[in-house]
């Protein structure tokens, strides 16, 4: 196929930034660039549908290769996907357009900047999940940092800007020993494409200190403890929108880097540091959510839980089982889903009440009974309750984890159990109770676009809880593939060794 | 017998340095008529340059004068940007009184000196034009001489000056004494054997060249000079005389002395770091944004010598395409500072870019651009530049080079961050008039373009790049 599918996807939202940029602001709510935002989003969200749709499921190759001269011939733009890229893809292009919607609630001043700021960050985010060639990869995954700065800064709250300054040099500082990694990858082997190095492979003297450089980029990026602090920063200061898009699809982008890269690239290393990552993020899924049982802050909960949640995404790809990953790449998308619901259901309440503290609210059933229920569900699909796709995921991880190692496995089990325990405490404290505040009562409940995007995230939660396949089918052959090299190459370093 | 055709630049820009100072003496008012003359000769003579640069390599004057691939394109980006200076700072020169006949003419000289550092091949013919162009540029740092901060700041760039050539003269002289020549290729060929004289000679070379270039423990004179110049003539320093010392860095580390590099690498080494370092650090605290591009130019500095501390053709090219969008990114940077004008008053502290963006949003998106390209930011023209360079390190294994150079871009992007911040998150001042200079628009729109485009064909400049080979 020559039509270049992926490029396009990159490419449309930039295009559609450029348009809004340059239409009139009329005064006033500047209604006509939200309709152009929308529909550029929209019509890529189609487009990756379509991509979905073409995708071979049972094919482990990479797909729509688009191979380029880019950097004097000996760095490529080389983009393509496989069945652990097109879920993210479609996350992405999904949240997208939600985002745009809820845009309407919370962003008063600058939308059209605001607009184009996330249109931006679609392009680098769809990147970073395209690229297969490491230096295109740090490109995407280091620009992301420019519109999410500006994002918690512009519109975020009172400490907006400790908390961009904190996430943009968190992230910048893991990410410049990736880049060494990368350069240093270069030279070892000449090239920096995916493909090649997969077939080539790097020699095992090297790997560990790569892994541990891409490992420094990834965890603060994921975020694993101790690293994750500016994570609950940046979720409280940022706009609803922004934590949105960074729970949904930022935190992603670090979970995908460890199966594609660490995993792929360097199997030695990844079995070598199993045990820390083991450790790593067993401490992330119990002191989070024992720290996430104490906030007072809707959004802060929300963000620890993130953090719990990522500990077992990780905990997931280094079982370096198919559930395990599989696992894994669920919860991933299932966070994805949820916690972006999440953060517009707190959006909804902050919006009317203008407070995020759990106890100012109590009681909002009687008030806003449909709230309650969208609320409800995804409270639910957060602790991870069969139907939803939150139970799929959990459940796939701890399976494989049971596989490896039964004390981790248990150990992580009691974080579904705090999981469960934080997640309905918060939705008892704001929703349940008696409705004793006054200056609740006059809460309107949810309104239309509030119904559309929160239903919207509703139905996938719900019909991938229950029928997993069409998600499940396409990450399977490239999981499989993926660990079949892994052990292919740990088999024959063995064999050398001996 | 010599053939002039290849010096045509040179000649070309002295006898016009001679006419108009013929014209400015004779003929009253015409200081602007010798601007605008000033400007269209640059451009002459880029296009002599321009028109040289298919030639192989040439040696002149029993080969004290050298025209190759690197003088080419150095002088190219040096007249290039040159012609940008005039172009920006014409209306500025204006408003703060001083359009004199002076400063074309003087800028018009210091640019020759330039082009002679670029071409030398012999101690001698270097030094000539260095002192030239330092000549010039004291008269240049002192130009609002009714400003007490301008005459500081040439007083003081003239006396550390003067010392660091001293120190330079003395390098030349002991490496003269020691390799009986003061030809750089028959130094190359006498100083096969390692001795002291010669060593100290290097150290003593590099000195005065790091004096040049502001790097670190050299750079006390730049933040005083850069602040108290007049903002043209800040740029003018920020750009035109760190590419002559560069490319002057080049050859004498990979002509004369490139048999040493053992000798001169660690040097090299540490003033890169040390200069990455402390530009980064010291830039937290200013105030003064010709201050703070001041440590930021001493930072940018250290990653340009980093790529020459390799000892490889591949280091050298990083280095000179380092320059080349450095100096584009100081074009955009003072293309913005000479838009902050208000009822003629110009402003240059951090805190006048106070909520900038609210009234003026194009100006902030470029600075914003600029800010997060110095600060090495993918995918603006920045990061390619950083990312040649630790590709030529990484390359000679010198990680420890490398780590420290990525870990200051961290430091050196908090105060970049700074400035966005102020810029963008910070309430609103009053609004700077609107720029009607035209030549002020139309660098800081290519300079922009140029940054935020430099991805989509990013081996334009390495190709041109990679034809300048030293080793």
């Amino acid at each position: 196929m020559n039509f270049p599918i992926l490029s396009s996807l990159i490419l449309l939202p930039t295009i559609g930034a450029l348009f809004i940029l340059f239409t009139k602001s009329s005064t006033g709510k500047y209604q006509s660039s939200k309709y152009v935002a929308l529909f550029i989003s929209l019509a890529n969200f189609l487009l990756s549908l379509y991509l979905w749709y073409v995708f071979d499921k049972d094919s482990v190759d990479f797909q729509f290769v688009e191979n380029r001269e880019w950097l004097s011939g000996f760095i490529n733009y080389k983009v393509g996907i496989d069945g652990i890229s097109i879920l993210f893809i479609i996350l992405t292009t999904f949240i997208t357009p939600i985002c745009i919607i809820s845009v309407n609630a919370t962003i008063t001043n600058r939308l059209k900047d605001f607009l184009i700021a996330i249109l931006i960050m679609e392009t680098f985010m769809i990147g970073v999940f395209c690229s297969l060639d490491l230096v295109v990869f740090y490109l995407f995954f280091e620009a992301g940092l420019i519109p999410m700065f500006l994002i918690i800064g512009i519109w975020g709250g009172e400490r907006r800007v400790y908390s961009a300054f904190k996430f943009f040099l968190y992230t910048l500082l893991g990410s410049v020993l990736m880049l060494v990694a990368i350069i240093s990858i270069y030279w070892i082997t000449g090239t920096t494409d995916v493909e090649k190095l997969y077939e080539l492979g790097i020699q095992a003297e090297y790997q560990n200190l790569l892994w541990l450089a891409f490992f420094s980029s990834f965890a603060v990026k994921t975020p694993m403890w101790p690293v994750h602090t500016w994570l609950p920063d940046a979720h409280v200061e940022a706009p609803t929108v922004g934590s949105v898009l960074l729970a949904a699809i930022l935190l992603k982008m670090a979970g995908y880097g460890f199966i594609r890269f660490s995993l792929g690239l360097f199997p030695i290393a990844s079995e070598n540091f199993t045990m820390l990552v083991y450790v790593l993020s067993l401490i992330a899924i119990i002191y989070t959510s024992l720290v996430a049982l104490m906030q007072e802050d809707m959004k802060k909960l929300i963000a620890y839980s993130s953090v719990a949640h990522m500990g077992f995404v990780t905990l997931g790809i280094f079982t370096m089982t198919q559930q395990g990953i599989e696992g894994s790449i669920f919860q991933m998308i299932s966070h994805g889903l949820v916690s972006a619901a999440l953060f517009l259901s707190v959006g909804v309440v902050y919006e009317r009440h203008h407070t995020r503290l759990i106890n100012k609210y109590g009681g909002l059933v009687s008030i806003m009974p449909r709230y309650a229920i969208v609320f409800m569900v995804f409270t639910l699909g957060s602790l991870g309750l069969p139907g939803t796709t939150g139970f799929i995921g959990e459940f796939l991880i701890l399976m494989g984890a049971f596989e490896k190692n039964i004390l981790v496995a248990m150990i992580a089990s009691l974080g579904v159990i705090l999981g469960a325990a934080y997640m309905l405490w918060l939705f008892k404290r704001v929703v349940f109770g008696e409705m004793n505040k006054q200056e609740l009562k006059s809460m309107k409940d949810l309104k239309t676009f509030e119904i559309i995007t929160l239903s919207a995230l509703v139905i996938p939660i719900l019909f991938f809880g229950f029928y997993p396949e069409p998600l499940m089918n396409s990450i399977e052959a490239s999981v499989e593939n993926t660990l079949n090299m892994y052990n292919f190459d740990l088999i024959n370093n063995l064999a050398l060794k001996d | 017998m010599v053939n002039f055709q290849y010096i045509l630049p040179e000649i070309f820009i002295s006898i016009s340095i001679m006419l108009f100072l013929l014209v400015g003496v004779f003929k009253k008012n015409s200081a602007s008529l010798i601007y605008n003359l000033s400007s269209i000769s640059l451009v002459v003579l880029l296009a002599l340059i321009i028109n040289l640069s298919s030639l192989d390599t040439i040696y002149l004057f029993n080969d004290s004068y050298l025209i190759d691939n690197l003088s080419n394109y150095m002088k190219v980006i040096l007249v290039g940007s040159g012609i940008f200076v005039m172009l920006t700072g014409s209306k500025y020169i204006q408003i703060i009184n001083l359009n004199k006949i002076e400063y074309p003419i003087l800028i018009l000289s210091s640019i020759l000196g330039m082009m002679i550092m670029i071409s030398s091949n012999d101690l001698i013919v270097f030094y000539m034009g260095l002192e030239l162009q330092s000549l010039a540029l004291y008269v240049l740092a002192s130009f609002n001489r009714d400003n007490l901060l301008s005459t500081e700041s040439g007083l003081k760039y003239f006396v550390l000056s003067a010392l660091s050539s001293g120190l330079l003269l003395y390098g030349c002289s002991l490496t003269y004494g020691f390799s009986e020549s003061t030809n750089f290729d028959q130094i190359l060929i006498n100083s096969t054997e390692f001795n002291y004289g010669t060593t100290f000679g290097i150290v003593f070379i590099l000195v005065g060249l790091a004096f040049k270039i502001s790097a670190v423990p050299f750079h006390m004179w730049a933040p005083d000079v850069y602040q108290g110049s007049p903002t043209s003539v800040t740029l003018f320093f920020a750009i035109l005389p760190k590419i002559a010392a560069l490319s002057v860095f080049i050859k004498f580390l990979y002509t004369p002395f490139a048999n040493m590099n053992d000798q001169w690498q660690t040097i090299i080494v540490f003033i890169s770091i040390a200069s990455m370092i402390f530009g980064a650090v010291a830039a937290i605290g200013q105030k003064n944004l010709k201050r703070l591009i001041a440590y930021s130019s001493i930072s940018h500095m250290g990653y340009a010598l980093a790529g020459l501390s390799t000892v490889s053709n591949q280091g050298i090219q990083s280095s000179i395409t380092y320059i080349s969008i450095y100096l584009v990114m100081n074009l955009a940077f003072f293309s913005c500072l000479f838009m902050l004008k208000r009822n003629d008053k110009y402003y240059e502290n951090i805190e006048d870019l106070s909520g900038l963006s609210k009234k003026h949003p194009i100006l902030s998106f470029s600075l914003l651009i600029v800010l997060f390209s110095l600060a090495g930011i993918p995918p603006l023209a920045g990061f390619f530049a950083k990312f040649y360079v630790f590709l030529a390190v990484i390359e000679q294994s010198m990680y420890f080079l490398a780590i420290v150079g990525l870990l200051a871009t961290v430091i050196a992007a908090f105060y970049y961050l700074r400035i966005i911040k102020i810029i963008y998150f910070d309430p609103e001042k009053e609004k700077y008039e609107t720029s009607d200079n035209l030549g002020l628009k139309i660098t800081l729109a290519i300079s922009t373009i140029f940054i935020l485009a430099y991805f989509i064909y990013p081996s334009g400049i390495t190709e041109i790049v990679s034809k300048i080979t030293m080793i």
